[in-house]
């Protein structure tokens, strides 16, 4: 394992346990904090790492971060894209507005483009009902979309790449 | 320049807003004014959710209160130089009636905020949420002085159950009863956690709460930890919020710093500190027991009750779990009196509830209004309606654990024991309105498809169950079903009901059950007939080109992806239907209408 990885998430271990008040429940907010670190997903030797710090079998971490489906074990693009899928969306275009992700970036859900900038997933629903249809490029939301728009929006994160 | 000095303009930066560009239109009313040498003299403050989300970005202009909607950077500037500058109120920004008439300017009283009764949502929209002294300036954290000053816990208990409240959350359990459990439940350590994991589809109420008055949740909980004798907090969030997180952190960072939180708070001996805990994208972690295993760093998965919460939770110590709205009601109850509190709503459901508007509704957003409203004032007359001349068919309430109550049934007041008469629930309060254009059992398949997904696993009738139901739905929605099947799905339904673990299982088949209730008629069309009423489902529609319409402009025939169009240049076109996939583009660029769906 390199250095690197493994003195970077012991600092990260330690400064989400000094914000902790009980010992008990930082699993989840210590992958949080790797995976902010790491580019949106949690590489192999971090968990490993967490698991010793943590004093837990890897199993266990295992156990846990694939239960949720923000964390990833494998690496994701630059730019996460989770468009809602919900029933407000539905009923106000959100099945064109997915087909319109999927055809722009080439990619289906779980995927990500060659170029390592986009990773589609899906989320159950944005909490942005009012102007559904809805997608988080990651931590910016994007309401109101049509098929043009998503297009647009796509366009634009790519040229600012190029630029 | 008197009336320039008093001038304050307030911009919504709720979720919705920001995301239609609030951002850009708030440096356009800033630059403006420094332009104009006005910004020491006219305030720009980013307040909570307004609750009118598909009219942002918003803003009101004080001291007048004129509402402003659909702003762009040009809006803003366009407004200061008018508004601010000459007192000329800009028209063209002004909320129009379906029908383009200019609405009454003030607020106050456009329909859509004249019905409201707000309680939880009183600061939304008014005060600046990262700044505790505007919610100290309205009469923020006087109820927790109140409480610790001159009321014991055992009153504070006796003043909530007296008001009647019950949890906003979604099961409707009297709040002042739970704290009363946890009161009396024995152990050195309790706790106390907010349920902010707001899953729903179609729910945002407690996102704007969060993100928009941040501290009532927190008053709402200290109340709360001190009637029980809690010591520590947890506000469980989903990751999915990140402004509400942020905000979050400063309002607890902000409240320590004034003393409302950490050790003897307000020279009491009352100690009490509250933590954020962030999810992680799995809906069921919104179920309470699933939660408390999150918080823990377990796999979110429900458990067996009882115990309940109150008698073992977190690290099996007694702990007390509410709702974000139903703390939000907290502060007001001690403040205002339970007598208060009980004379607004009906006799079974107290209060007022807030309620996400959403889906084929005019006006979509947030509204609070006092329980026992109808549907149909709801609706029609906040809501304003369907839009686009459409027919309303039913409106979806209590997200994937509800069900959809159809026109007959719009004049229902809205309290937690009628809807539960009608087949659905109050759940968290979204309510998704739907059109003659939407096809019930493609909706049923929706709800289902959620489910499937979101079920965690551990018991099989939610796991399997909800799976089988969907290949049914699947099967008849292609236009494979039989009447066998319909009976199959009632049966399932029923049964994974009365069989799962936790509520996300037990609730799942209401979507399907409600609709095959109400909509009967629809079901039987697509499997004895082979067609979908509201030309929904692909396999049961044809596209077809009306030949005395069609000029032969071939706008369709280029628009298609899988050039399923032919026919010459000014001569009517046809579609052919082995090759076409019922996208849709050729009906939005036909000019000339001569294209429809039909079933069968
Ligand atoms: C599948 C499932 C999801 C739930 N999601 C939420 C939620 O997102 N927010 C919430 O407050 N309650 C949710 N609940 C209800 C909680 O279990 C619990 O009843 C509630 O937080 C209690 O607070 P209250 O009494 O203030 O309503 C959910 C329940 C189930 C079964």
């Amino acid at each position: 394992m390199s250095v690197d990885v493994k003195e970077t998430v012991k600092r990260i271990y330690e400064e989400v346990k000094a914000k902790s008040l009980e010992d008990g429940d930082m699993l989840i907010n210590a992958l949080h904090a790797i995976q902010d670190h790491f580019n949106n997903f949690i590489p192999p030797e971090a968990a490993e790492e967490l698991s010793e710090l943590m004093n837990l079998p890897p199993s266990k971490i295992y156990e846990v971060l694939t239960f949720y489906t923000m964390f990833s074990t494998k690496p994701r693009g630059k730019y996460v894209i989770r468009v809602c899928q919900s029933t407000p969306c539905h009923v106000t275009g959100g099945r064109e507005v997915i087909e319109a992700l999927k055809e722009t970036l080439g990619i289906d859900f779980g995927e990500t483009t060659e170029d390592g900038l986009f990773t589609l997933e899906y989320s159950s629903c944005l909490g942005l009902c009012g102007v559904a249809p809805v997608m988080m490029i990651n931590d910016m939301a994007y309401g109101n979309l049509t098929p043009e728009r998503v297009k647009a929006i796509i366009e634009e994160l790519k040229g600012g790449e190029k630029r | 320049m008197a009336a320039v000095a008093t001038n304050t303009i307030l911009i919504c930066a709720g979720g919705a807003c920001i995301s239609a560009g609030e951002e850009s239109v708030k440096d356009a009313f800033k630059d403006e004014l420094k332009k104009f040498a006005l910004d020491t003299v006219v305030s720009v403050v980013e307040t909570g959710c307004m609750g009118a989300c598909n009219l942002g970005p918003l803003a009101v202009v004080y001291p007048e209160g004129v509402f402003y909607q659909k702003l762009t950077p040009d809006a803003a500037r366009k407004i200061v130089r008018e508004h601010i500058l000459k007192g000329r109120v800009v028209e063209e920004y002004l909320y129009k009636g379906p029908e383009g008439e200019i609405k009454p300017q003030a607020q106050e009283e456009l329909p859509f905020f004249t019905k409201q009764v707000k309680i939880a949502t009183r600061n939304l929209g008014v005060i600046d949420p990262t700044d505790i002294d505007e919610y100290i300036g309205r009469d923020g954290y006087f109820a927790l002085v109140k409480a610790v000053k001159e009321m014991t816990p055992e009153q504070v208990i006796e003043e909530i159950k007296a008001s009647g409240l019950r949890g906003r959350g979604g099961a409707g359990f009297p709040t002042g009863l739970k704290w009363e459990l946890g009161r009396k439940s024995k152990g050195d350590t309790k706790y106390i956690v907010c349920n902010a994991d707001e899953g729903d589809p179609g729910a945002f109420m407690d996102r704007a709460i969060l993100e928009g008055d941040p501290h009532t949740v927190i008053e709402g909980m200290v109340i709360g930890a001190y009637a029980i004798g809690a010591s520590q907090g947890y506000i469980y969030v989903r990751a999915e919020y990140p402004l509400a997180i942020e905000r979050l952190n400063i309002a607890i960072e902000k409240a320590r710093e004034y003393g409302f939180l950490g050790k003897n708070i307000l020279g009491s001996d009352f100690c009490f500190d509250i933590e954020l805990r962030i999810g992680a994208g799995a809906f069921v972690c919104g179920e309470e027991t699933a939660l408390m295993a999150s918080i823990e760093g377990e796999r979110g998965q429900p458990r067996v009750k009882p115990p309940y919460p109150v008698q073992s939770g977190l690290w099996g110590k007694p702990t007390v779990i509410n709702n974000v709205e139903t703390f939000a009601n907290i502060p007001p109850i001690i403040l205002k009196g339970a007598k208060w509190f009980a004379s607004i709503g009906t006799e079974t459901s107290k209060g007022t509830k807030v309620f996400a508007l959403a889906g084929k509704i005019r006006n979509t957003g947030l509204v609070e209004v006092p329980m026992g409203i109808t549907l149909r004032e709801l609706i029609f007359e906040i809501g304003g309606g369907i839009p686009g001349n459409k027919k309303f068919k039913a409106v979806q309430t209590g997200g994937p654990s509800g069900g959809c109550i159809p026109a007959e049934y719009l004049d229902t007041p809205v309290d937690y024991e009628s809807l539960k008469e009608l087949g659905t629930i109050m759940g968290s309060g979204g309510m998704v309105v739907m059109d003659e254009d939407d096809c019930m059992v493609d909706v049923a398949k929706f709800f289902l498809e959620f489910t499937v997904d979101e079920s965690c696993g551990k018991c099989t009738p939610c796991r399997e169950g909800t799976r089988v139901m969907l290949d049914i739905l699947e099967k008849i929605t292609n236009g494979e079903g039989t009447k066998e099947d319909l009976e199959k799905l009632k049966q399932l339904g029923e049964f994974i009901s009365n069989s799962s673990l936790c509520g996300l299982g037990q609730t799942a088949p209401n979507p399907v059950l409600s609709t095959m209730r109400y909509f009967w008629d629809e079901y039987l069309a697509h499997v004895e007939e082979k067609r979908c009423p509201a030309k929904k489902c692909k396999a049961l529609i044809r596209f077809v080109i009306d030949h005395d319409k069609c000029v032969g402009c071939t706008a369709c025939a280029k628009v298609c992806p899988v050039n399923a169009i032919t026919g010459e240049v000014r001569k009517p076109h046809t579609i052919n239907d082995d090759e076409c996939i019922r996208c849709g583009s050729c009906i939005e660029v036909c000019r000339f209408n001569a294209i429809s769906k039909v079933s069968p």
